[in-house]
């Protein structure tokens, strides 16, 4: 009788390393979102000076939306400084920063803002309805929405000025809707 | 009710005048759900997404403030008539399969499923298959000693110190 069975040990396991090779190799902290190259979801906040923020005003502009929290130490303060770097830097070229405070105290949000000196758009978001809607898990996450209200990238920690200017100009450079 | 009577009203009868009055605008502050959600069918779908800020935790279980608006939603949406399963598919489209405890009994995830269970039906095809061979080929019997052999044997033994 043939000693066919003495091989189907090591043969079992080659499916199950050819999986571990293949698992171990993934980032488990990479989650692709499914939100990628789908329309942005339109939302409207309150900012912390009162005035409306809504996503559908702003079609046509290159919109930067970060999800923060004061407490969100140390990336929410490497990217802080950026973001407003950015913001400065190209608000006259069609592009907005927009920044959500999730999961935080309505003071400590206000303390932030002051401190960084931040002077684009920010509000609170507190139900979390618009985190949910753009299937937030953590901060901080930043999504990069083109011109024709899609977002096109989802970047998961600190932003960092050459993800800023890259991708922004990406955007830039992409023909305008409609025109 | 004119009555000197009626003017000193007794303090039960002003508190349960109260309490009437309060249970009437009741419903009118209350957010009006176009239909009841109980607890019990938020815990459902609760318990079935996972906690996005924790470690292996449910949204249902998670004290976290993001799980707490997660429940939120969740009522919400029932209360607004979507069925459990839409609103899963509501946060499945927003973090995808991931955010699911249970991976679906479908395409690459179905593997998850069907793995285990083919991993145990061959483990024990396995053993039957090795038992029935440890028990077969046992080695055949010494052969039987003869009695000249015996013999000698006795000898010797008997002729040692």
């Amino acid at each position: 009788m043939t000693r066919w069975w003495r091989w189907l040990l090591p043969l079992a396991a080659v499916p199950v390393l050819a999986l571990l090779a293949y698992g171990f190799r993934l980032d488990p902290r990479d989650i692709p979102s499914p939100l990628v190259g789908r329309p942005a979801a339109p939302f409207t906040l309150t900012s912390f000076d009162g005035a409306p923020v809504t996503l559908e005003a702003l079609r046509g502009k290159v919109v930067v939306l970060n999800f923060w929290a004061s407490w969100c130490y140390p990336a929410c303060y490497e990217e802080a400084p950026v973001l407003e770097q950015g913001w400065r830097a190209y608000r006259d070229r069609g592009v907005v920063v927009l920044g959500v405070d999730i999961q935080d105290k309505e003071e400590a949000g206000r303390k932030f803002i002051r401190d960084f000196g931040l002077t684009f758009p920010n509000a609170p978001d507190p139900t979390g309805r618009v985190s949910v809607d753009y299937g937030v898990y953590g901060v901080p996450e930043t999504f990069f929405i083109d011109r024709q209200g899609r977002i096109r990238v989802k970047h998961v920690s600190a932003v960092t000025e050459p993800v800023f200017r890259e991708t922004v100009e990406t955007l830039l450079a992409e023909p305008a809707p409609g025109g | 009710m004119t009555t000197s009577a009626g003017r000193r009203t007794p303090p039960g009868a002003a508190v349960l005048a109260l309490v009437l009055v309060l249970l009437g605008a009741l419903p009118a502050s209350a957010q009006q759900p176009s239909r009841p959600v109980d607890d019990r069918q938020v815990h459902e779908v609760a318990a079935d997404l996972r906690c996005v800020v924790c470690q292996n935790l449910s949204v249902a279980d998670s004290p976290s403030e993001m799980a707490t608006q997660m429940r939120a939603i969740v009522r919400e949406r029932l209360a607004a008539g979507e069925t459990p399963a839409q609103v899963r598919q509501y946060f499945v489209e927003r973090y995808g399969d991931w955010i699911l405890l249970s991976p679906p009994r479908q395409g690459f995830t179905l593997v998850v499923w069907v793995a285990p269970l083919v991993a145990v039906l061959v483990g024990m095809g396995l053993v039957a298959l090795l038992l029935r061979r440890w028990t077969r080929e046992r080695r055949p019997p010494p052969p039987p000693v003869d009695a000249a052999m015996s013999e000698r044997i006795r000898r010797e033994l008997e002729r040692e110190p």
